[in-house]
């Protein structure tokens, strides 16, 4: 297989995660079941002209893009891959409730334009003049590993290539709401930070955008090497448990080799014993770290993780607030990575020191 | 030439055709499905022209045999239509033998039930099932779990060359081997979202849509399903399995130009279909047949048209025709609605014609195919280009 860096990486979410020299010291209380990304300056990225019409997700894309770029040392990509559970629900629900409430009459092509999932690419390949290959995934919460399943192909092909990837998911008034009508969001505001020990169905809902450059050479600018990635899309809890296994082992890894795992509980009480019963098996003497309770869940929530793991390598320290259970590792080489939602689209990652 | 990946098993539903042999006939006998619009409430059903599939929502309920409770889009029934016609065609029957995939593209999901239901949701619960299944990946797992497919299963949006992509990542992901066996293809049904965004941009044609026809008035908007089951060598000489054709070229640019319009010189067009030719080892010449992606309206037309002149010169362009003014543009669906053509053309040796073109484009000498026409046929390649400046480029080869 071939070898896959992280060469640059930028997330934006709902806790203060854009500069670079900072991990989550200062954590934001929410107190609401779905709350949005905690916003950058987005002017220092972004022409005033091209931001009035820009969505969220645009805004947050275009802008994490632009900090993984500049992180990395990259000026130009050769391919662009994005992945979105939800897409540009923002300007799809303008347009359809237009369609709905005026009865199909007085539209205008804007917002048509930029509800397609692939808006943001499409938007980043503009904005850079980016005519290289360029991709939307779409896979709920396995979008975000989809395109890094994609980009590891691609390294594998073509191994000199820059490649950029990105995962972006934003909160829409209505439709985001629509989520608490089908369970898939608690009913009532709660203290999120408190969100693992939740006793209700649902989670919390937010937003945000992590970009990345992959490279098959470690470069000055590494953060850590992305060993392996799978995503599964239908699996019982100990299904999930001997994939992980299976992952495992053909990677030619032990539990015990394993420093610390990154877990995507959610405090959803019906499908959180996906992860309690690894956190009771498998890794039970493996140091646990959550991360939902500080930015919420989204389809591309998952790609924190990942944020997280380079983080931990380059501090080689975890901030207190991610721990939920009480075993420290001695080293903080190798991370694993597993998420779910509902059940379905379950990723496993593996990361390393570089 | 690169000898490609086989393609062993392939289906289809749209709007001339519920099957394979029925769009084969259909093509055969050059008669078209486009129509009013029967099955979708909308104040513009007198106003455009469509590729609508005959069949009610209840029809498709019973023929896949699903619960009545069953949260699938109209998307996903037509998408597990096709897959299962693709399944039944490779001869799998356990599907779980090998390492086996999923790749849909789509570009509306699960739209249609949405806006349907949108209204309602808040003060009734009798639909609510159907909120999540207006995510494009959630029609995608409705069609992979009703064929028992559970491991990787992905869907690509990258609106109307969705399909394309999907069938370039299976065949790259098993000639890496990644997997043994890919299901890849496309699904989307018509919905008024789709009908009133096409039309807020006026490139929806009144009549039956004209591709590179000086006069182009627009696209017909259509619907449809199509999968084609990708193996590897190892399964393929293994079972012995016969092979409809192969992928032996792919490709993917993007145009960079604008979020939804085609540059006048189609460098996005004009980077794919190179690099696909780079990839199946083929120079521009030995090119038999181009489908091309034809939508009929007068940017893409031109643009993929001057795309075309740069890759084969503008006297050496083979002989090429779009097959929209059949099925209408089946957005996400048509990269692999047009793949089941192009092996079809391959199997038969047949050329299907460009309708409803009368009058050579003013930009370019090019004329398309406009009569059914026999001629052998070895590879042939297929344009799709969507929205976000995304081109791809696919060639079979028999």
């Amino acid at each position: 297989m071939g070898e896959c860096y992280i060469n640059g990486i930028a997330n934006i979410s709902a806790q203060p995660t854009t500069d670079a020299d900072r991990f989550l010291e200062e954590i934001i209380s929410h107190k609401t079941s779905i709350f949005k990304a905690h916003d950058p300056n987005y002017k220092e990225f972004i022409k005033p002209a091209a931001m009035r019409r820009m969505s969220k997700s645009v805004k947050m894309g275009v802008t994490a893009a632009s900090i993984a770029l500049n992180n990395s040392g990259v000026e130009m990509p050769d391919a662009i891959i994005t992945g979105t559970g939800m897409g540009c629900k923002q300007d799809s629900e303008k347009f359809l409730e237009k369609i709905l409430y005026d009865d199909e009459q007085f539209l205008t092509p804007t917002l048509f334009i930029q509800s397609t999932h692939n808006t943001v690419g499409g938007q980043v390949a503009l904005g850079l003049g980016c005519k290289a290959y360029n991709l939307t995934y779409v896979q709920g919460a396995a979008s975000f590993e989809s395109s890094l399943i994609d980009a590891q192909l691609m390294l594998l092909e073509e191994p000199e290539k820059n490649i950029l990837v990105g995962g972006i998911d934003e909160v829409a008034k209505n439709s985001t709401l629509l989520h608490k009508l089908d369970g898939q969001i608690k009913e009532d505001d709660i203290d999120v930070i408190n969100l693992l020990n939740s006793k209700t169905g649902g989670t919390v809902h937010s937003e945000g955008a992590t970009f990345m450059m992959l490279g098959s050479k470690k470069t000055d600018t590494s953060h850590a090497k992305i060993v392996d990635i799978e995503t599964i899309s239908k699996a019982s809890s100990e299904e999930a448990e001997k994939h992980i296994e299976a992952f495992l082992d053909r990677k030619g890894i032990s539990i015990k080799d394993v420093d610390a795992v990154i877990l995507g509980n959610n405090g959803d009480i019906d499908y959180d014993h996906y992860y309690r019963n690894l956190q009771d098996s498998l890794f039970s003497e493996t140091e646990q770290l959550c991360y939902k309770h500080l930015i919420g869940d989204y389809p591309v929530a998952s790609s924190f993780g990942f944020w997280l793991g380079c983080k931990i390598f380059e501090k080689n320290t975890v901030p207190d607030i991610l721990k939920v259970n009480s075993t420290t590792a001695k080293k903080y080489d190798t991370v694993l990575l597993y998420n779910q939602y509902l059940g379905k689209n379950h990723s496993i990652a593996l990361l390393q020191r570089c | 030439m690169n000898k490609g990946v086989a393609i062993t098993g392939m289906g289809i539903i749209s709007s001339i055709g519920n099957n394979v042999e029925e769009n084969l006939n259909a093509l055969k006998s050059v008669s078209h499905g486009i129509s009013r619009i029967d099955l979708i409430e909308t104040r513009h059903k007198d106003d455009i022209m469509v590729g609508e599939i005959k069949k009610t929502n209840e029809d498709l309920i019973k023929e896949l045999g699903l619960d009545p409770l069953n949260s699938f889009s109209r998307t996903a029934m037509l998408g597990a239509i096709a897959a299962k016609e693709a399944l039944v065609d490779a001869q799998i029957s356990d599907i779980n033998e090998y390492r086996t995939g999923f790749i849909s593209g789509t570009s509306v999901g699960g739209m249609d039930t949405t806006e349907k239901f949108y209204l309602q949701y808040p003060e009734s619960e009798e639909n609510r099932r159907f909120i999540k299944a207006q995510h494009a990946g959630y029609t995608t797992q409705s069609v992979s779990n009703y064929l028992g497919i559970n491991g990787y299963v992905s869907t690509i949006s990258t609106a109307c060359s969705s399909a394309a992509n999907a069938i370039m990542l299976g065949a790259r992901m098993i000639k890496a081997g990644k997997i043994d066996r890919m299901i890849v293809g496309g699904t989307d049904a018509l919905s008024k979202f789709t009908i009133n965004g096409f039309g807020t941009l006026m490139i929806l044609s009144d009549e039956e849509c004209t591709p590179f026809d000086d006069n182009r008035k627009g696209l017909n908007l259509g619907e449809a399903a199509a999968f084609l089951v990708l193996e590897s060598e190892e399964i393929v000489e293994k079972e012995n399995k016969k092979i409809l054709g192969r992928v032996a070229g792919w490709a993917n640019a993007n145009d960079a130009y604008h979020q939804t319009a085609s540059s006048s010189n189609g460098e996005g067009a004009y980077l794919a279909m190179k690099k696909a030719l780079k990839i199946a080892g083929l120079e521009p010449q030995e090119i038999d047949y181009v489908n091309a992606h034809g939508t009929a309206t007068p940017n893409n037309d031109l643009s993929e048209g001057v795309a075309m002149t740069r890759i084969f010169g503008e006297d050496k362009t083979p002989v090429f025709s779009s097959t929209k003014a059949f099925t209408g543009h089946t957005l996400a669906a048509a990269g692999s609605v047009e793949a089941v053509y192009s092996l079809l053309s391959l199997r038969e040796n047949l050329i299907f014609p460009n309708l409803n073109f009368k009058t050579k484009m003013q930009e370019f000498a090019l004329v398309p195919q406009t009569e059914l026409l026999s001629k052998e046929l070895n590879t042939i390649l297929s344009n799709s280009f969507g929205f976000g400046g995304n081109c791809s480029t696919l060639i079979f080869t028999k």
